[in-house]
Parts: structure tokens; sequence; C-alpha cells
């Protein structure tokens, strides 16, 4: 008997013990008026925690911000987000989302439209490109929180040494591979079976003219467009390359992985986002790399296709939106145009080193201090070609990566395979 | 009472229904299962009919303007393709694998469970430590194990840089090992409660009449526990046959490591095409039932027959 009692006493003090969290977290939202934002926002070394913080204070007690930070892959962030959101969760008044999911986001009904006249306030001073991301049928869903684009970067000896000038206007993918395999070094580009690989292969047909999706705005009834000039150009580059001495290990291949072979011995040419020049300063400092191999690292717009026509730099980063459920709506595009003003994001790019959507970010002093590519980043991501603005791009990217992987086997077939199978994973006819 | 009246020569004469206490047994039976089997309902029976009706959708949660009512579309194409097949192999391989494996091993333990004297406690704690392991856990303990750049396996083995995960073969000897390591434990604990039902007169009564021990095991021990013997496989292949976590944290499904869940899970979760995923699902659950099937009618054993007093 005396057992049971103790067991009813026991059960009895757990569940008061709930009752009571239950009624301090529900405390802890309700929180005496004030509306409580939460931004769902990339990890990052706290530079968008510590603004959220500045505008809630100076919003003067019009709400109050937390930050709920996401994983740091973006397939799992979208993930996180899609389970969210479509749950109709109105936790989610403000939330990062990559360049490339933007649409399928919007498409979806999860992100509540900016009006015209925040559009303009918004997006005043920004590059194009960037804010093309944001866009889905000519409404703006979110607003470039960040930017990005590719550059080539390649070793000024060598270059000087293979008599080949990366910066001059009409450099192209061709006479980088022969230059590279004439100094038996090596290029560094992203080949592994992941998204860094859908950026370079998007990239090679945007700057030769073509496109993955004839029109991308049809969702699921878009047309893959890659058996083209451009698309069998873009094949033909990254099968020579893949077949030549210059890649080190191409179908394995990420982002850091070809620093690493660029800062080495081998190293010549690398495609690669502009953190690597601060990354490569800091390993300089940290004495892992003599400051000769930095002093000897150029810069220049990414590579031509072909040698008419202007390079279309990847372009990288992530939009601001706002939750379609979200309770204070208002209150959050408040804080999106806080947080997103020319001096944060400036800030934002010296403090982090994710690159601003404003074109006046490059005029900034200090900026033009810490980067002395400034005004090539900037020229780059304003030229710089998105990856198709879809809402099926999982489907899109996935059939490419698919039948591109390894890029040793890519041939003069492969773009009318890749257009083939694309056309029946997003009809349904084949999985994925 | 004269006569005894065993089950068989009831059954014979058709009244085991009217016997007051297999009626009376059944009521109470009846009435003890049905709140589970209410709860079962509302939490298995509804999700299920759910999906059922999702499966014969073409349906993406990120566009719901273009559901469209696709009739069995959606199973002919899972049967079609490359990637379906693929993915069963690789299921099939390793349940394969896993359970033999398991099953032999399983035994060993069990004997030795059962027989030792000294250090009884000690020894069942050890061998039952693995289950107690959350999966994810000791599926990251082995990735750490035999990766190129953090592993001991390597070194210990002299083999260099091989990645282990690199190839379909390499990486599911692996994963089959961490799924062996990690569950044999709870074949082995099902095999002990069978082993300690076995009488043990009727051990004497075969040592009497010179069996020698492999015969005991197979004509006493063995038949004695099959009802044990088939709730161990029963169980563990179909747990296997659901494998996850392993092949998730270790190859992320690259190589052709993809299992028939991870399909499942890709496609419902990653591409949230929940047609085509609840029709995968729906594919899973059949060939569960199938296999749950044959074990029930290879092994000729209606678990609901065996009751305790008999």
């Amino acid at each position: 008997m005396k057992q049971v009692h103790r067991q009813w006493r026991r059960v009895l003090a757990a569940t008061g013990a709930l009752a009571l969290a239950a009624g301090l977290l529900s405390g802890c939202s309700g929180g005496g008026g004030t509306p409580l934002l939460t931004w769902y926002a990339m990890p990052d070394n706290g530079g968008a925690g510590a603004r959220a913080q500045q505008c809630a204070d100076a919003s003067g007690g019009a709400y109050r911000v937390r930050l709920e930070t996401l994983p740091n892959d973006a397939t799992q962030q979208r993930e996180q987000l899609v389970r969210r959101l479509a749950a109709g969760d109105s936790s989610i008044d403000v939330v990062s989302v990559d360049v490339v999911y933007t649409a399928e986001f919007a498409n979806a009904g999860f992100l509540r439209p900016y009006t015209t006249d925040e559009q303009a306030r918004l997006t005043a001073g920004m590059l194009p490109a960037p804010v093309e991301t944001g866009m889905w049928k000519n409404t703006l869903y979110a607003v470039p929180f960040k930017s990005n684009a590719q550059l080539l970067w390649y070793r000024k000896s060598l270059a000087a040494a293979a008599d080949v000038d990366p910066t001059s206007a009409g450099f192209t993918w061709d006479e980088m591979i022969k230059a590279a395999v004439g100094q038996s070094k090596k290029i560094s580009e992203q080949g592994a079976r992941y998204e860094g690989y859908m950026v370079w292969i998007n990239a090679l047909v945007l700057s030769g003219g073509g496109q993955i999706l004839e029109n991308a705005d049809a969702g699921r009834d878009a047309r893959p467009d890659l058996q083209s000039r451009a698309g069998e150009k873009a094949a033909e580059i990254i099968g020579n390359l893949a077949r030549s001495t210059a890649p080190a290990d191409l179908s394995t291949a990420k982002e850091e992985q070809g620093r690493a072979t660029f800062q080495s011995d081998d190293g010549m040419f690398m495609l690669n986002w502009p953190y690597v020049l601060a990354a490569a300063r800091s390993a300089v400092k940290e004495g892992n790399l003599p400051q000769s191999v930095v002093d000897d690292i150029g810069w220049a717009r990414y590579p031509r296709v072909f040698p008419d026509m202007p390079s279309a730099p990847p372009l990288g980063g992530a939009n601001l939106g706002i939750g379609n459920y979200s309770k204070h709506p208002d209150e959050a595009v408040a804080l999106v145009e806080c947080v997103n003003t020319l001096e944060k994001a400036t800030q934002y790019m010296l403090d982090e080193g994710e690159p601003s959507p404003y074109a006046a970010s490059y005029d900034d002093p200090e900026v033009r201090e810490n980067y002395p590519n400034a005004d090539l980043i900037r020229d780059s991501i304003a030229h710089g070609g998105p990856r198709p603005l879809t809402p099926f791009y999982v489907d899109v990217a996935g059939s490419v990566i698919q039948t591109w992987h390894p890029p040793d086997s890519v041939n003069a077939e492969t773009p009318a395979r890749t257009d083939q199978f694309m056309a029946d994973v997003l009809s349904g006819r084949r999985l994925l | 009472m004269t006569t005894v009246e065993t089950p068989s020569t009831r059954e014979a004469r058709g009244d085991i229904a009217t016997s007051d206490r297999a009626r009376g047994e059944r009521r109470l039976g009846l009435y003890l299962t049905l709140p589970s089997y209410i709860v079962m309902i509302l939490v298995t029976a509804y999700p299920l009919g759910y999906a059922l009706v999702l499966s014969l959708y073409n349906y993406r949660l990120t566009d719901p303007g273009g559901r469209s009512f696709v009739w069995l579309q959606n199973y002919w194409v899972i049967i079609t393709d490359p990637v379906w097949w693929n993915d069963f192999v690789t299921t099939l391989m390793i349940t394969v694998i896993t359970v033999a494996v398991e099953l032999l091993l399983g035994f060993w333990f069990a004997f030795v469970m059962l027989r030792i004297i000294r250090g009884r406690g000690p020894l069942r704690t050890a061998i039952l430590i693995p289950y107690g392991i959350v999966t994810v856990v000791s599926a990251f303990i082995w990735r750490y194990a035999f990766a190129i750049d953090s592993g001991f396996v390597n070194q210990w083995l002299a083999l260099g840089g091989f990645n282990w995960f690199g190839d379909r073969w390499s990486a599911i000897f692996v994963i089959c090992l961490s799924e062996i390591w990690k569950t044999t434990p709870f074949i082995s604990l099902l095999l002990l409660a069978g082993l300690a039902q076995v009488p043990e007169d009727t051990q004497e009564a075969a040592k009497v009449d010179g069996a020698t021990a492999w015969q005991r095991l197979y004509k006493v021990t063995l038949p004695n526990m099959k009802a044990a013997i088939m709730v161990a496989l029963l169980f563990r292949t179909l747990d296997a046959w659901r494998i996850f976590d392993n092949p998730f944290v270790m190859t992320g499904g690259a190589n052709n490591t993809e299992t028939i869940s991870f399909l499942a899970y890709r496609q419902n979760v990653t591409l949230v095409n929940l047609g085509m995923g609840s029709a995968v699902s729906v594919m899973l659950f059949l060939t569960v039932v199938v296999i749950a099937w044959i074990f029930v009618k290879g092994f000729k054993t209606d678990l609901s027959q065996v009751r305790g007093g008999q």
C-alpha cells in the first residue's frame, strides 16, 4: 500500500512540474504585449544575431527578436523550413532562404509577398541580379540579405610562365585548361555529387548563352533546354577538363578541397567564392601558409565559354522572406528593413565575409581595404547568373547532377540524356 | 477424470470454441486488448489509410495547385524504375547477411548466457550493452572507426587510404557490421527466452535414450523453441528490412547504398513528393506484410495459439 502511495505521489509531482514548465514556457512567448519575432537565420559568427538585437533595441519596444539557427547544410535548412511552413508554423516571422529555394517557397505560398512600396524601399541601391533571385512571377518574395559570386583565382607566376593573361577580356575555359595542362598544374573546381557541381554546370551553360530550363516559370511543365549549343559546349568543357591531367580529384572535390589544392605547389587555377582570399590570409597568420603564396594569388572574372560572349559568374547568397503565417508581418517587415540597411550589409560583409547585395558597399573604404578585389566582386555579382528560378529546383538540380556525375563520364550525348531524364522526373515518370 | 483430453483430440472433435474455459479466456482477452486495439486503429490505421489515398495522387507539398489524381501511376513508375530495384537489392543484401549472421551469433550468445554459472550477471550485461546504444550513435561510432581521416580500422589492418564508403560492397559490409553489432543482443535475448522454456526433463530423456549432443539440439531443443526462433527471426528481418539509420549516417545513400526506407524518406521529406513518397511507403508496407506471411506460413506456427499452461 505504501509503495502505491509513493508512486502516486511521484506521478503527481511529475505532472505538477510539467504544468509549471508549460506555464513558464507560455509566459516566455506571451511577454507583456511586445511582439516577439522569430528569425530563422543561417548559422554565422553572430553577425545576424547582433544586428537583430540592435534593431530590436532601436525599435523603441515595437518588437523583440529571437534567433533560431538553421542547420549548416542548405538541403537540411530547406527540409526544416518546408516542414514547418507546410504545417503553417506561425512562429516563423522572418526566414533566411537560400537563393535557389526562394521560387519554391514563394510558389508554395510559404512567403508573404512584399508590396511594391516595400519592394522599392527594401531593394533601393541593390544590384539587380541578387534581387532577381528573390522574385517569383514579377513579385518580390524575398529580399537579398547576402550575395556571392565565384571568381577565377590564379597563381600569377604560373600564368606568366604559361604566357596567359586570365584578366584579359576573352580568356576562356579552353585556354585555361590548355595552360594548366601545359604547366602540369591543377585547376580546382567543384565536381563532387552535390550542389556545388550544379553551380558549375549552370554557370557554363549560362556563360555559353544557354539555359537549363527554357521556361522555369512553368514549374512542372518547364522544358529542359540543355541540348543546345551552350549545353553541348558545357559538356565538352567538363568532359575535357575531367579527362585531362588538370583536375586533382574532381569527382569528390568541394570548395575546401579545391582551396587546399590551389594553395599547394600544384595549384594554378581555381573557381571559387571570395572567402578564399580571407581564408588564405588567416592561414598565413596561423603559420600554415607562406606569405609568398598569398602574394602570388591573382583574381579575374569567371572565364568565358565562347571568346565573344561575356561570362555569367555563378551567383550565390541568401534572401530574407516573411513567413506567410506570421502573426506580426508588419513588425517582421520592419525588422527586415532594419537588419538589411546598406550600413548593416556593409558591416556584415566586413564581419562575416559575405558579399553585400548593395552596389555602394563596394565603395566603402574599409571594404576596399579588406577586399582588394571589391570591384571585381561587384562586377561579378552584377553580371552573375542565377540557377534556374523554379519551384522544382530540387528535381532540376538532382536530374542534372545525377546525369552529369562523375564528370569524366560527361560527353556529347549527356545534354540530351539530361533533358529526357529531367522531363521524366518533372512529370513524375521517373524516380529521382 | 478418467480420460485425458489432449488439445488435438479436442480440435479433432471441433468443439474447442464451445469449451467454457476457452470462451471465457477469449472474452477476457478481448476486453484486455480493447484499449490498445482502439489506440492502434487511431495511430496506425488512419495514417495508413491516408498514405494509401495520397499514393494515388501526383502531389507536391510545395506545389499544392499541381495536385492531380493519377490512379496507380505512382506504383507503376516505382516498379519499372531502376532506382527502386537497386534499393530493393541493397535492402535484401543487408537483410539476408545481417539476419543470418545474427541468428548464428545470437544462438551462441544465448547458449553461453544460459549455461554460464559464474559471472552470469556481468556477461549478460556485456552482451546486452550494444543494444542499449541509440542506433544513430552506433552508426556514427562505426562511421568514425572506418573513416579515412579519423578512423583507426585502416591503421589496424594496414589498409592505408582505403575508402570503405567509396564502394557499394565495402560500404554495405560496414553497414552490416554495425547492424550486427548493434542488434545481435536482441536476437540472443529472444532466443535465450526460448531456450529457457525447453523442459530439462525432455533433454534428460533424450540423453537416457542415447542421443548425442547434436541430436539433442536438432531433435529436442530446436523443435521446442520453434516459436521463439520465429519471433526472433521475424522481428529481426522486419527491422533489418526497414533499415535507415546506418546508411543515412554512413553514406547518405551514395554509391548505391540507399535502402527502401531511405527512398521513402527522400521522396517524402527531401523532395516533399508526397504522392510518390506515400506509394513507396505503401510498397514498403506490402513487402513487410509478405515477409511476415512467409515466416508465419513457413514456420507453421500460429502465435495466437501459443498459450501458457498447455
